[in-house]
């Protein structure tokens, strides 16, 4: 098979079990600083409890992540060589400084946190629990720059077919990033709200009613519930700034194919691309136009106008449609589950049980919302710059499709694991409630001697 | 010749890459090794085993991405034709980095009845990657080259290196733990130091023999005379550390640190050697640093960084070894 597209769903497969592991870590980290201030103010050891169940949580996806994540680092080199030939003066100095900065801190940090509460005092504890929160979200501050900066490339100029920095902060922060940034950071913390949440609901169902259940739905929920209008706010920021930036990426995102006024906002369809037209069109008249330029005569732009430029229409216009489709569940099942918790102090069973597999509804919105956007850049790596095609390696196709191989197995494997620990988890954590042992938090004998401070 | 920055930033950064793989190999060195002798070690030591490395193997792990990311930012074509050409050996690297690291943290977590299934994905995936390591190595010391010489010379180098990683893990696990684990260590260190030594002879001559341009960098007077401590201190350090062996464990455990700090004295004396050897290429006899380099506007950018950063990084690892400092005991949440 050709390497290119073996190369890209290679790329897609690592890039995508990778996300869901930052997805948990980003927002998981400040939960868990959350926790342990509740302790230190109330001194209730429930909150001591939840922490010790999702820091455990939080271990098994860091480590997952780091070792996904040093797979990509590779995979650069390995099936990329172009890329960082082209724009390598600008990649190369933003994944830097998240190594420099974030990596770092967050692996020497964390250490301290998951077996450090003896040894250090609880401030130096609860510091280190901020630092690795924080090196999180730096890690993702400077990823986001570079897959920004992939899509609304500035600050740059090209000399000799390489891209050369002429300003940094241009760099950085250009057109599309603000907007990412907060789109992902809210899309971590409705990922960990909703994981909450739905094992919570797992330990209700198998009859737990200990503090530190109720303490850790309680934070799901209003989490939930609270992030999710932000969210749908700040995605809708995000699409307006792509039709300024990325016209043909909105295009075919609501598989448009004239440029024209009273544009209909497509429900359901199944765009031909041969035929440039939708199929089975279902559509709501003037819609896209009223969302996209809060007007019904507002002009959306269309497929047509970016011949041969312009992404694969079905996987863009279906990514959105499930990433739009599961923030709506979330909205839905949050608020009624505030409600219920606020004004009744209690969980409805069907509630509890719609809330178990919507733990994992933070992932799916969160692979559908970055195939939207990366899919959406295609066919290009760089927008204007590096064509996906040109920055492929010279590697065979076969080498490329046994790892490939090995790399789908391996991760299928993984994601059961992983599940199954978290399941194994919570049950463990119904089944012993509140007694379960803190060792360490209450006055317990040091097993060792603790370093001086 | 005249200071100027083009031609000095991509020189530093041959000099922190190098510097970061060193650490990279020393740290990572024995948690890796650690994963090797879990083949050896009863259930029981095993735990004691993990809780010597436990709040460790994450940072040691970072110094790669590090080394990789310079490699990437500061030498990006270097990157692209290494990497291609050691397309199989980085994958096999990159899966037994991914079995290790999640064993560690299932091994912990999963029922007990499967706990026996994690530790064997973790020795599986310490060896796999330490053998990829010096695979590439091997590989790499003979000009990328990949005919039946070049993989055989890399199976060889492959062995030694897993040799070599093994006897950093024994070192440490005599300065981290005591008893009947640390008498093991012991014993371990001394049979795996013989494949380490011949690991190094053998890398040490292959390397001039396979390249003239190496050759004529060692054996030519005086550079000859100001090289020779290199082999010559590694050779005595070798020595001393096999007779340590049959004194150790010491009264009060004294000296208990002194064999992983010779171990990681002599990785970077044969480091020192291979850093002599292939100066002034990152690809050998392909590309030198110049003609790798990124533009310097950029390695300015990430210079800055690196040297406010780097410092505290230390500095912080530093506090980090020392938190968990002693001997290891059961590795708890808390």
């Amino acid at each position: 098979m050709d390497p290119l597209i073996l190369s890209r769903i290679q790329f897609g497969a690592n890039i995508s079990f990778h996300i869901l592991f930052p997805a948990i870590t980003i927002a998981l980290g400040w939960v868990l600083l959350f926790f342990k201030l509740r302790y230190n103010a109330t001194g209730d050891s429930a909150w001591m409890r939840a922490y010790f169940t999702w820091v455990k949580v939080f271990a098994l996806s860091f480590a997952i992540g780091v070792v996904s994540g040093v797979t990509m680092s590779f995979q650069f080199g390995t099936n990329w060589p172009g890329y960082m030939e082209t724009v390598g003066n600008i990649a190369g100095p933003l994944l830097a400084y998240e190594v420099l900065t974030a990596f770092f801190l967050e692996a020497a940090f964390l250490g301290i946190m998951l077996f450090g509460f003896r040894r250090v005092s609880n401030r130096i504890h609860t510091l280190a629990t901020v630092l690795v929160a924080g090196g999180t979200t730096v890690s993702a501050f400077w990823i986001i720059a570079l897959n920004s900066w992939m899509q609304t490339p500035a600050g740059f100029e090209m000399i000799d077919g390489k891209a050369h920095a002429l300003d940094w902060w241009a760099v950085i922060f250009n057109p599309s990033m603000p907007y990412r940034l907060v789109h992902m950071l809210l899309a971590s913390g409705l990922t960990v709200s909703f994981l909450i949440a739905g094992f919570s609901a797992l330990r209700y169902l198998y009859g737990d009613r200990s503090e530190s259940m109720w303490k850790a739905l309680r934070t799901g929920v209003f989490a939930a519930a609270i992030l999710i209008p932000i969210q749908i706010f700040a995605g809708d920021q995000h699409g307006l700034n792509t039709l300024e930036h990325q016209p043909q990426k909105i295009a075919a995102m609501e598989a448009n194919w004239n440029t024209g006024a009273n544009v209909p906002l497509v429900l359901f369809a199944l765009p031909d691309e041969a035929a440039k037209e939708n199929r089975f069109e279902l559509a709501i008249p003037d819609g896209a136009s009223l969302i996209l330029r809060h007007s019904i005569s507002g002009v959306v732009p269309g497929l047509n106008d970016y011949p041969g430029n312009h992404p694969p229409v079905l996987p863009v216009f279906w990514g959105f449609r499930v990433m739009v489709g599961t923030g709506i569940l979330m909205l839905v099942v949050s608020w009624s589950a505030a409600f219920f918790l606020k004004r009744r102090h209690s969980l409805p069973k069907p509630l509890a049980l719609i809330m178990v597999p919507m733990a994992l509804s933070g992932w799916l919105a969160t692979l559908a919302g970055w195939y939207t956007t990366e899919i959406g850049r295609q066919p290009w790596l760089v927008t204007g710059i590096l064509k996906t095609a040109h920055a492929v390696g010279p590697v065979a196709g076969s080498h490329v499709a046994l790892t490939l191989a090995v790399y789908l197995i391996l991760y299928v494997l993984l994601l059961i694991a992983y599940l199954g620990v978290l399941v194994h988890l919570a049950l463990k954590a119904a089944k012993e409630g509140d007694t379960s042992p803190l060792p360490g938090v209450m006055n317990a004998a040091l097993s060792q001697p603790a370093a001086e401070e | 010749m005249t200071f100027d920055w083009p031609t000095a930033l991509p020189l530093i950064f041959a000099g922190l890459m190098g510097l970061a793989i060193l650490i990279y190999v020393i740290l990572d060195g024995f948690d890796l090794g650690i994963g090797i002798l879990f083949a050896a070690a009863e259930d029981a030591e095993q735990d004691t085993m993990i809780a010597a490395i436990g709040p460790f193997w994450d940072a040691n792990e970072t110094w790669l991405v590090l080394a990789v990311g310079l490699l990437l930012v500061a030498f990006p074509m270097a990157h692209g034709t290494i990497l291609t050409a050691l397309y199989i050996p980085v994958f096999l690297l990159l899966v037994g980095l991914i079995l290790r690291g999640v064993a560690f943290d299932f091994r912990a977590k999963v029922p007990a009845g499967k706990k026996h299934r994690w530790n064997r994905i973790f020795f599986l995936g310490s060896a796999m990657a330490s053998l990829a390591q010096g695979y590439m190595l091997g590989v790499y010391v003979l000009g990328l080259d990949v005919g039946l010489g070049g993989m055989a010379f890399g199976a060889l180098v492959a062995l030694c290196l897993s040799a070599a990683y093994a006897a950093m893990g024994s070192a440490w696990l005599i300065y981290k733990t005591e008893g009947d684990l640390q008498r093991k260590a012991v014993r371990w260190l001394r049979t795996t130091l013989v494949l380490t030594a011949l690991g190094m002879v053998a890398v040490s001559l292959a390397t001039p023999f396979a390249s003239p341009r190496i050759f004529d960098r060692w054996f030519v007077w005086p550079e000859i005379v100001y090289l020779s401590p290199l082999p010559i201190v590694s050779a005595l350090l070798f020595l001393w550390l096999w007779r340590q062996t049959f004194h150790l464990p010491k009264p009060d455990d004294r000296h208990a640190l002194r064999p992983f700090l010779t171990l990681a004295a002599i990785f970077a004396l044969g480091f020192a050697g291979l850093a002599w050897s292939f100066y002034p290429y990152v690809v050998p006899d392909r590309l030198t640093i110049w003609q790798a380099a990124s533009a310097p506007e950029s390695l300015a950018f990430i210079l800055v960084g690196t040297v406010v950063v780097l410092p505290i990084i230390i500095f912080y690892s530093f506090y980090a070894y020392r938190v968990f400092g002693g001997k290891a005991t059961d590795l708890t949440y808390d």
